[in-house]
């Protein structure tokens, strides 16, 4: 008995370096969140638009509309998001997809006036304000943005605000294999 | 030319230890005395070079010698001398030579005072000393020199982070690794007695000053740690279970079940397997430690920069070390046991269930810092273990450790009076209860979990106050009696008083700060009015200062009670150009009864004029657990201090205990 005692300290640490034999391949980014959506159908919703605020509201059904589009969720209380937000203006013009927005958790007067002042360049936003979508695509902080195909499956997502030169070449690379695959 | 010398310093240094790695590890084998005692001077001469090593860095630092690479990427010309000097060991290639330096330090700290060891114990215990010494040494030559060059130098250096800039984290690395390394030397010696097949009260007498050193350290590099995290990471908190954090807990953990089991050893010649299993898994989880930190397994604040060649180096540094060590242990170990038998309530039955809860505690904490890689690994899942799994599963394994805390001094060895000892305590178990009840009347929000372990921290302390009251015959004799009892009881005696009212006194600051704070996060312009915790809080305005390497916003905020203007406090957000990255400077009063901690962000919006984003926290009792950390330290110092550990050591006896020495 004793004797398999005894055994039983190297016995864990040998399972234990396994995982870390495992772990330590260079493939894997343990910062890396993925989400559970990608290749899978964008999750059923349907959001009015924002009062005040003169662009449609934004459903399940707008998201299959034959050309990929970016869905970005946004909320005139997050900081990164005023960042994030003339990155994408910017994006949205040059690679040419249509920028649907989530307003999340926000007041209706707050968001219509940081959209005022900085400008709106979404062509739909549902207002989220119980948050109830928000909790459907398991978003884990905002801003967050989801690549969606023209098909309405998510292809790419981003946590946090794009802003890096990284982060916005990972959108461009995202969107030009979207693209060609559409075509082929 | 200077770090010519350094990395000179440290070919040495590697040569010195590749000899003591085999030649007094031969001489005991051989019985050859000459070759046993070489150990001491290359212990020392290992020393000596990686000072030089260490020195040679310094000075890089210190006069900012950007042809070095480490220096470019960690300094800056324009930072304070006090976080020049503290860069040095900021770096990974920097913190790995304190490491080896600090081997070295214990290496010949037993060179040095190791006088009443064996002379063959001591030989086989540097050896084994130098093994790990090798593993590092090279591990730095061969993956992170420090003493790197980059030619054509640049104009100006990186700087170092900017959240590792404070006096607090200046301090916390060298402490923290006395600790963790340290444990390094009770490893060798429980390697050494393996090979040698021989373990007695001698040797885990020889082992607790080690072991204590160790301790202290730890326990002062920890706590600080937490001290920064609550002062400056600015979040507010003092402890938040990330993998890093753990990892420096899990040999404390099991480093505090290594102190107490060594006593039932050294008084009673019983659990020696346990202690010399116990000496390996401490340095073993040390080690996991550095492997962490230093491979990117895991996702951490402050985890050092990625570098697979660097993980898969200390991976095989621990396989061999750990493995090997846990292989011996197990060809070894059935042959130890034996030794002093005890009734089930004893002192060593007291000691045996705080080894056992602090071996699962450890055991819990382990699991669930490597949780995430396992879930990884096997279903693809990534998650993250918080604190809610902790505060379910780690707090009520200590907790009845507490209560056992408090009636295990009172225990005789062999055999106790759980019945008498349950009478003379009756004080203590109703004040504890009465204290419960008042607080759980008057705090009705809160988890009941906390009104429980603060009636626990207060049974603790007047347990524990009352059994040292009762070895000085405190009120039950003339007063100058107590006082020269007081004199006479050992100081071993007073360092466990001490620090496990320390450890009473922690609980009050781990509970109060952390089940009744109060938060508060507004967006504030001048003129806010803000109330926590019956203080009123005004923000006057805000002010761009200037700073060495940094521009600051600082806010200054009006703190008054009932009307009376009590201070002001000026929280900071500052930011560093060079390295380009921002620092919270949150503002605190401080008081024994709760700190009113203060921190500003960035304004909400440009145009929105001055709106800060403030938060405001009330923390009770959180000063109770730096004070509570000092008590540790200042008992473990006090144990350490004791004449009993340092002279007159009993001789071995003849006729070993074991059956044969193996050789």
């Amino acid at each position: 008995m004793q004797r398999i005692l005894v055994l039983l300290p190297i016995a864990v640490v040998l399972v234990i370096g396994g995982f870390f034999v495992w772990g330590l391949n260079p493939e894997r980014d343990p910062n890396a969140i993925p989400s559970v959506l990608i290749s899978k159908p964008v999750p059923v919703f349907d959001l009015a638009p924002i009062a005040g605020v003169d662009v449609p509201g934004l459903a399940s059904g707008d998201l299959a509309a034959g050309e990929p589009v970016l869905v970005n969720v946004f909320a005139s209380w997050c900081v990164p998001c005023r960042a994030e937000h003339k990155v994408l203006t910017r994006l949205a013009a040059q690679e040419g997809f249509p920028l649907f927005g989530i307003n999340y958790k926000d007041k209706p007067e707050d968001a219509k006036a940081w959209l005022e002042e900085l400008g709106n360049p979404y062509l739909r936003i549902g207002s989220d304000e119980s948050g109830r979508s928000g909790l459907e695509w398991g978003i884990s902080g905002v801003p967050e943005s989801f690549l969606i195909d023209g098909t309405g499956t998510v292809i790419w997502r981003y946590v946090g605000p794009i802003v890096t030169e990284q982060a916005q070449d990972d959108l461009r690379r995202a969107l030009a294999a979207t693209r060609e695959r559409a075509a082929s | 030319m200077i770090p010519e010398l350094g990395q000179f310093g440290l070919a040495l240094a590697l040569a010195l230890a590749v000899v003591q790695s085999v030649v007094p590890m031969a001489g005991a084998a051989r019985g050859n005395l000459v070759w046993m005692r070489s150990a001491q001077s290359t212990a020392l001469g290992q020393l000596v070079f990686l000072a030089l090593a260490f020195g040679a860095l310094m000075w890089a630092f210190v006069v900012s010698d950007f042809t070095v690479r480490n220096v470019v990427e960690n300094s800056n010309s324009l930072k304070p001398m006090l976080f020049k000097v503290a860069a040095t060991w900021g770096s990974h290639e920097g913190s790995l030579l304190l490491w080896t330096l600090i081997l070295a330090l214990f290496g010949a700290g037993v060179a040095v005072f190791g006088t009443n060891i064996p002379h063959a114990l001591r030989a086989r215990t540097l050896s084994v000393q130098a093994w790990i010494s090798v593993g590092f040494l090279t591990f730095m030559l061969f993956t992170s020199n420090p003493f790197e060059r980059m030619l054509p130098p640049p104009v100006d250096g990186n700087d170092l982070n900017p959240l590792l800039q404070d006096i607090g984290l200046a301090m916390h690395p060298p402490l923290l690794y006395v600790g963790y390394v340290g444990f390094s030397i009770v490893f060798s010696f429980a390697v050494a007695a393996l090979i040698e097949g021989r373990v007695d009260a001698a040797w885990a007498r020889w082992v607790r000053p080690w072991t204590l050193a160790a301790w202290m350290s730890l326990t002062a590099g920890i706590a600080l740690g937490s001290w920064w995290a609550y002062y400056e990471l600015g979040w507010g908190g003092w402890w938040f279970w990330d993998p890093v954090e753990n990892v420096s807990f899990m040999p404390w953990l099991l480093g505090t079940a290594l102190l107490h089991s060594a006593i039932v050893t050294e008084k009673r010649g019983a659990f020696k397997s346990w202690t010399i299993l116990l000496a390996i898994l401490t340095f073993s989880l040390s080690l996991l430690g550095t492997f962490i930190v230093r491979s990117g397994l895991l996702t951490s604040v402050h985890a050092f920069a990625v570098d697979p060649e660097r993980g898969i180096y200390i991976l095989g540094l621990l396989g061999i070390s750990i493995g090997g060590s846990l292989t011996l242990y197990a060809v070894r170990a059935p042959a130890m046991e034996g030794g002093g038998l005890f009734a089930p309530v004893s002192r060593e039955g007291g000691l045996l269930i705080n080894n056992l809860l602090l071996a699962v505690a450890t055991g819990t904490v382990l699991f669930g810092t490597l949780y995430p890689l396992f879930l990884e690994a096997i279903t693809g899942d990534k998650i993250s273990v918080g604190p809610p799994f902790y505060n379910a599963s780690f707090v009520p394994i200590m907790l009845p450790l507490v209560f056992v805390m408090g009636l295990g001094p009172f225990l005789t060895w062999k055999r106790a009076d759980l019945k008498g000892v349950l009478q003379r305590l009756w004080l203590a178990l109703a004040l504890a209860a009465v204290a419960a009840l008042v607080l759980w009347y008057l705090v009705t929000e809160g988890p009941v979990l906390a009104v429980l372990a603060f009636g626990l921290g207060i049974w603790l302390f007047v347990a524990t106050a009352q059994e040292w009251a009762s070895r000085i015959k405190l009120f039950r004799a003339p007063f100058s009696e107590s006082l020269r009892r007081a004199r006479n009881l050992p100081r071993a005696s007073h360092g466990m008083t001490l620090a496990h009212l320390g450890l009473a006194v922690c609980i009050f600051g781990f509970v109060g700060s952390s089940a009744w704070k109060e938060d508060l996060i507004v967006f504030a312009e001048p003129g806010t009015e803000v109330q926590v915790a019956g203080f009123d809080l005004r923000l006057e305005g805000v002010e761009e200062v200037p700073g060495p390497n940094y521009t600051a916003f600082r806010a200054t905020l009006v703190v008054s009670r009932d009307g009376e203007f009590l201070q002001n406090l000026y929280p900071e957000r500052r930011n560093y150009p060079v390295a380009r990255s921002q620092t919270t400077e949150s503002a605190i009063r401080h008081s024994l009864a709760g700190d009113l901690y203060a921190s500003i962000a960035e304004p909400a919006s440009q145009t929105a004029g001055e709106a800060w984003t403030l938060r405001v926290l009330y923390e009770p009792l959180v000063n109770f657990i730096w004070l509570g950390s000092f008590m540790l330290v200042l008992g473990g110092a006090l144990s350490l201090s004791d004449r009993r550990l340092r002279v007159g050591a009993p001789r071995r006896a003849k006729a070993p205990e074991m059956a044969q020495p193996a050789e």
